[in-house]
């Protein structure tokens, strides 16, 4: 058989497919895929082309231990020891893999007493308490498609970071009610740098740093009739005239909506930041429909919310210590558990907090035994007591995950990889924890 | 040298591409390593595009090769740092009761290096 007749038989095309790679989640991927390669992916972003095309099998071990090749069954072995033996264990990560993998790492933090968290306590961890205090008064992309004529990005740089947020969801397409598209939209970007976004939106407004929270307050007062005093502009970068015109556009548009970045959570004021959006947004429905939602980074880090809400009944930072589950940001997240010198063993998916986290954290992470479950090296990885190397979510294994949105999505993996599943490998790690901690209580 | 900036990190679509070819690569690291600064503030602190600089905050420091950033992008005082290892070596372990160290707008110094 020639070359060619070869390549002809082993391409295929893959429709349908799903990107994860960020939390938009676009599930219209034609994906061209020879042998074991992506060789196009046609309607992915820039960010969706990188994902899929640089994905290929590594050659490496199965699993490692101290940096040495073992096979799956010692990993395991040794995994499930060191989980069982820690006293104050932490499982942390799961926002890079499916809802399937998800529930089994909660499962075994409920069986071995652990600090269950994910990446969501450093992205929009301080979302998820803005939600508590204030609420959320959500709605899909699907909606925002459809309906919204009044686009507030606040604190984000999507035309970088979720290059398909405007084409797909929120700027660019025709909807039910917004014929004619992207004319059909006010586009408004909040941020303290003028980013690439900037050029795509009708309004922009280069804040001062650390100034959200007084430009939100000031806002909702000016939504309530209260007077503002123009010395604000000092303050915040931004006119008394250019807020009155924002809040006329607000009140006067039929379905608006505020997404917003890391520019609010990750900044001081954190949760207090996000808790004057959604306030602004919530007072806004006196007047008309408006909105709030985060715009989400990683591919399932919103599955990752769902998941541990479902299993303990918080989204993050959930301490499963004592038998039952009990949330304090602060005291059981990761960050927090790491650099205070408290957590004795990890069980790490899919993520890297040897190379994100603060230094504190991270020397600590390096004096304690712990697993880590990727697909790629990394810093994590290189430090862990066992690595097991996984297929990758999504072009490998199929399984749910969630859009920022919260709407559950599909994946179709593009072809086999010769790797375990990160649920293959938890479920497995779960077994043998069951087993030595039944036979603890037996002798 | 005793200026006191602000330094917000963030994503950038190379940041972004590079991430999938590896976070152990030379691509990622050199994105991951360069800071955008306000062209005017370089002309008073006497940088160079292309030179290199220490950062310093109250938890850690980092050297990082500086580029002038667009015309209008960065306010004088502002600094932008693409997400990465050394943006994370400069944040401290206290998260206010929140889990989320304090990651954006973070006040830090800025040195010349010869």
């Amino acid at each position: 058989m020639s070359e060619a007749a070869v390549m002809d038989a082993e391409t295929r095309i893959v429709k349908d497919a799903t990107c994860t790679f960020c939390g938009c989640v676009c599930d219209d991927m034609e994906l061209t895929v020879v042998g074991k390669r992506i060789t196009k992916a046609k309607n992915a972003c820039v960010l969706g082309k990188a994902w899929f095309l640089n994905h290929h099998i590594e050659e490496h071990a199965v699993a490692t231990i101290e940096g040495k090749p073992a096979t799956l069954e010692e990993g395991v072995e040794r995994a499930a020891q060191i989980l069982a033996n820690a006293r104050y264990p932490i499982v942390y990560g799961l926002s890079d893999t499916t809802c399937e993998a998800q529930r089994v790492a909660v499962s075994i933090a409920d069986r071995v007493g652990a600090c269950v968290d994910t990446t969501t306590s450093v992205c929009h961890g301080p979302s998820g308490m803005a939600f508590q205090g204030v609420g959320e008064v959500t709605c899909t992309l699907g909606e925002v498609k459809n309906r919204a004529d009044l686009v507030i990005f606040w604190g984000g740089n999507p035309a970088e970071s979720h290059p398909r947020h405007w084409t797909r969801y929120s700027l660019m397409p025709k909807g039910l009610f917004v014929p004619n598209g992207r004319k059909g939209r006010t586009a408004v970007l909040v941020d303290v740098r003028k980013s690439k976004s900037a050029a795509a939106a009708d309004i922009f407004w280069q804040i001062k740093p650390r100034k959200d929270f007084e430009v939100l307050w000031a806002l909702r007062a000016l939504v309530k009739g209260v007077e503002i005093d123009p010395a604000i502009e000092q303050e915040t970068g931004i006119s008394l005239a250019q807020m009155q015109d924002l809040v006329q556009r607000m009140k006067s548009c039929k379905f608006g909506i505020i997404f917003f970045g890391m520019g609010l959570s990750m900044t001081r004021g954190k949760h207090m930041n996000v808790e004057a959006a959604l306030s602004l947004a919530r007072d806004l429905n006196d007047y008309t429909r408006f909105y709030a939602k985060p715009v989400r980074g990683h591919g399932n880090v919103t599955g990752a919310d769902n998941v541990v809400a479902w299993q303990t009944g918080y989204p993050f930072g959930v301490s499963l210590g004592r038998g039952y589950p009990r949330f304090n940001p602060g005291e059981f997240t990761t960050s927090d558990t790491l650099a205070r010198g408290e957590a004795d063993a990890g069980l790490i998916i899919a993520s890297d907090p040897a190379g994100n986290f603060s230094q504190p954290a991270r020397e600590h992470l390096k004096k304690i035994p712990y697993i880590a479950l990727d697909p790629h090296e990394s810093e994590t990885t290189r430090g862990a007591t066992v690595h097991f190397c996984t297929a990758t979510y999504g072009i490998n294994t199929p399984g749910t995950v969630y859009r920022m949105d919260d709407v559950p999505i599909p994946l179709r993996p593009a072809f086999d990889s010769p790797f375990p599943s990160d649920e293959t490998v938890l479920r497995a790690i779960e077994k043998r924890v069951r087993e030595l901690l039944r036979e603890r209580l037996t002798n | 040298m005793d200026d006191i900036f602000i330094l917000i990190p963030g994503r950038t679509s190379r940041q972004g591409t590079t991430l999938n070819e590896g976070k152990l690569k030379a691509d990622f690291i050199e994105e991951t390593q360069t800071l955008f600064m306000c062209p005017d503030d370089m002309t008073r602190r006497g940088v160079v595009d292309g030179e290199r600089v220490r950062i310093r905050s109250e938890f850690g420091q980092v050297e990082l090769t500086c580029k002038a950033a667009k015309t209008g992008e960065l306010p004088p005082g502002l600094l932008f740092l693409p997400y990465g290892d050394p943006s994370s070596r400069l944040m401290g372990g206290e998260t206010h009761c929140t889990g989320m160290p304090d990651s954006k707008g973070m006040d830090v110094q800025l040195e010349k290096l010869l």
